[in-house]
């Protein structure tokens, strides 16, 4: 059993097998084994060069290829696993130096192919790549199912990777994926808020979990205290069974109060939207009580697929959503790639410092075509029901004055093609960057509404890459400087008398949601599943309370001091959810 | 060529030269191997610096063995003698059916 600690990034608690991926290389567990599991490891490297040679000769039946160099690479690899020196070789390893199976088959082949690439002969180095193949395959069984197969999953796992990208995130299914757990990531990492939205428990920043774990493994991702459990014994996998149905009753609970007004105890309104990615959570929203979509990111439509979405295609998806909800408001927010949300990609040369780099509208503005096919594709949509336009990473007045030039040429070009939109749908902007929040007073005058990503803006004001651990205990929203530009941002907006959201992670935490009230926010977007949570803390305040936390926040100068207090005063107010 | 008669195993022992351009990679390793393995006699090949299993592929690749290299087979065993012709064929006569420089 190994216990290790990390951040809880998505509530819940689940236990299954774990399922190792990873983008490129496999992980290979380097862990010491206990003289009494050899007998079992040797048995998994038997069996997985058994189940590699029924995989090779049902891939070499179902071959058309008659070319006789491909039958050759079929051939030489089935040499290779039945090789009985060669699986010696792998199971002597494991004898003498107590490795794991995935180590000891990953060092040998490896030891191998690392001689072939010495050789001088450029056509005998070469056949390194074939060591690594095989290398590939017998991992493969040993470790679980490739990637892509996650997709397919028919029993419920647990995934553990050392960082997963958003690509990898947006094909999971809610019902097998029941648990993640990475080695890098923070509260704000893509893997979090993918995780978050679909209900999926997770712990993040377990630093050198996917060295502990080997595929098959059962695991216990507890994601209410951020504690991921290896091998866990019969007494503490009993005790883990207890808290997830403890969870699934509270869970139960606030199910309950769904058809009740997010209301203060002193009658204050507050209005919940929710924060979703893909159309599907969109009936999530509903489910659980949502008035409306405060933030649609679009980024899945262009992750998804190799082309560039149509304008049709996303019409369709916009469309899709924005009939599910009717006359309630939906803020569709333009592209917002670059920066962590792209890295993957290959269309877009890395660049060194990308957070400061082109992204998100920024891109938009440099990628007319683009820009304006998303933005043709949202007006048409915008016909349909309460849809309002959102651009993210303003940072200057110029740029904001650019992007809404661009939509009213759109508007013009569909209104000379007699296509219909709506000419008063409302415009937004996320106020992300320091700049738009010292400049919220003048940014006012020009838009309907300010959507505070308090994400981007603590990672801004801080100067924190919010998804390096090595820094990202410095990443608080909770601190003075952070709290006075969002302060500032709420007072413009009320001068100007526009709306105001909040739509970064902090709408979702329950210790945040007195301090927002206390400054003046009514309306927060945040991820589905806390929609519930989130409601019960409103129902559970005053206002009275609410004015009394943000005045005494407001007048603290130490983030650690501002986030206890915050801690201590939500807890009051709802002990079950800590 | 030497051929002794033991208590109840023939040993044979024949050096070869690799005449195949691309020397012993993988196709050629796997033809040796086949025809290695189809003998009962124990079967070792080796050059200047190391002696390995005639009827391993990972062992026989991992020579290395470039065009014009020198190994030294030897089958111990009741078919020795055929063993050590058949590869002894294989690799000097038929080249592995691979191309030869110059050819």
């Amino acid at each position: 059993m190994e216990i290790k600690k990390g951040i809880a990034v998505s509530p819940g608690i689940s236990i299954a097998k774990s399922l190792i991926i990873d983008s490129e290389d496999y992980l290979i567990p380097h862990r010491l084994i206990d003289n009494s599991q050899r007998g079992d490891e040797i048995q998994r490297v038997r069996d997985a060069f058994r189940n590699a040679i029924d995989e090779l000769t049902e891939l070499e039946a179902a071959q058309n290829q008659t070319s006789s160099k491909i039958k050759d690479i079929f051939a030489v690899h089935m040499r290779f696993l039945h090789d009985r020196s060669l699986r010696k070789k792998v199971t002597d390893f494991i004898q003498s130096e107590l490795v794991t199976a995935e180590y000891a088959v990953s060092n040998t082949l490896r030891e191998i192919a690392s001689h072939f690439t010495k050789v001088k002969d450029a056509y005998i180095s070469e056949r390194a790549a074939d060591i690594y193949d095989i290398e590939r395959r017998l991992l493969k069984h040993l470790l679980g199912r490739k990637r892509e197969e996650i997709g397919h999953l028919t029993e419920e796992v647990v995934i553990i990777a050392r960082e997963l990208s958003p690509i990898q995130t947006a094909g999971f299914n809610k019902e097998f994926v029941k648990g993640i757990a990475s080695d890098a990531g923070g509260r704000t990492s893509h893997a979090a808020i993918v995780a978050r939205s679909l209900g999926i428990p997770a712990v993040v920043a377990l630093e050198d979990l996917t060295a502990l774990v080997s595929g098959g493994d059962t695991v216990i991702v507890d994601g209410n205290r951020g504690i991921v459990i290896v091998n866990p014994d019969e007494q503490t996998t009993e005790q883990y069974r207890q808290y997830a149905s403890e969870f699934e009753e509270l869970e139960h609970k606030l199910d309950t109060i769904r058809e009740k007004p997010a209301k203060t105890r002193d009658g204050t309104k507050i209005t919940l939207l929710g924060n979703i990615e893909f159309p599907e959570e969109a009936q999530v929203v509903l489910e659980k009580g949502g008035d409306g979509i405060g933030l649609y990111r679009t980024e899945f439509l262009y992750l998804n697929t190799v082309h560039e979405p149509t304008e049709q295609e996303q019409y369709q998806a916009y469309s899709q959503t924005v009939e599910v909800f009717g006359d309630r408001p939906i803020v569709i927010r333009t592209l917002d790639l670059g920066a962590d949300k792209y890295t993957q990609s290959k269309r877009f040369v890395p660049e060194p410092n990308p957070f400061l780099g082109l992204r998100s509208i920024r891109f938009c503005l440099q990628n007319l075509m683009m820009f304006k096919t998303q933005l043709r594709a949202i007006l048409r949509a915008s016909v349909l029901g309460n849809v309002k336009i959102m651009f993210p990473l303003i940072t200057t007045r110029h740029e904001l004055m650019q992007a809404k030039m661009i939509l009213h040429d759109v508007m013009e070009d569909l209104a000379e093609e007699s296509i219909e939109y709506n000419r008063d749908v409302q415009v937004g902007i996320m106020i992300e960057t320091p700049s738009a929040a010292l400049t919220a007073y003048s940014l006012a005058r020009d838009v309907d509404f300010f959507s505070i990503g308090t994400n981007d803006l603590t990672q801004y004001t801080l100067a924190v890459d919010r998804g390096n651990e090595l820094v990202s205990t410095l990443y608080s929203p909770a601190d003075p400087a952070v709290l006075r530009l969002i302060r500032t941002v709420i007072q413009d907006a009320h001068k100007a008398q526009i709306d105001l959201s909040v739509c970064g992670e902090v709408a979702s935490e329950p210790e945040y949601i007195m301090l927002l009230l206390g400054m003046g926010v009514r309306t927060i977007s945040l991820a589905p599943p806390m929609i519930p949570e989130i409601k019960q803390v409103i129902r559970s305040v005053t206002m009275e309370d609410c004015n009394k936390v943000a005045r005494k926040v407001l007048s603290m100068n130490n983030e650690r001091h501002i986030s206890s207090y915050l801690h201590d005063a939500a807890r009051k107010i709802l002990p079950e959810a800590f | 060529m030497a051929g002794e008669k033991t208590l109840e195993k023939v040993v044979c022992e024949m050096e070869v030269e690799i005449k195949n351009s691309d020397g012993l990679h993988m196709r050629p390793a796997m033809r040796f191997v086949d025809i290695a393995n189809r003998f009962d006699s124990e079967i070792s090949v080796s050059n200047d610096q190391t002696n390995v299993d005639g009827k391993s592929i990972m062992q026989i690749s991992m020579l290395a063995a470039t065009c014009g290299s020198k190994l030294k087979i030897r089958a111990e065993g009741p078919d020795a003698q055929e063993a050590v012709d058949a590869l002894r064929e294989l690799v000097e006569d038929k080249h592995f059916d691979e191309p030869v420089p110059g050819k």
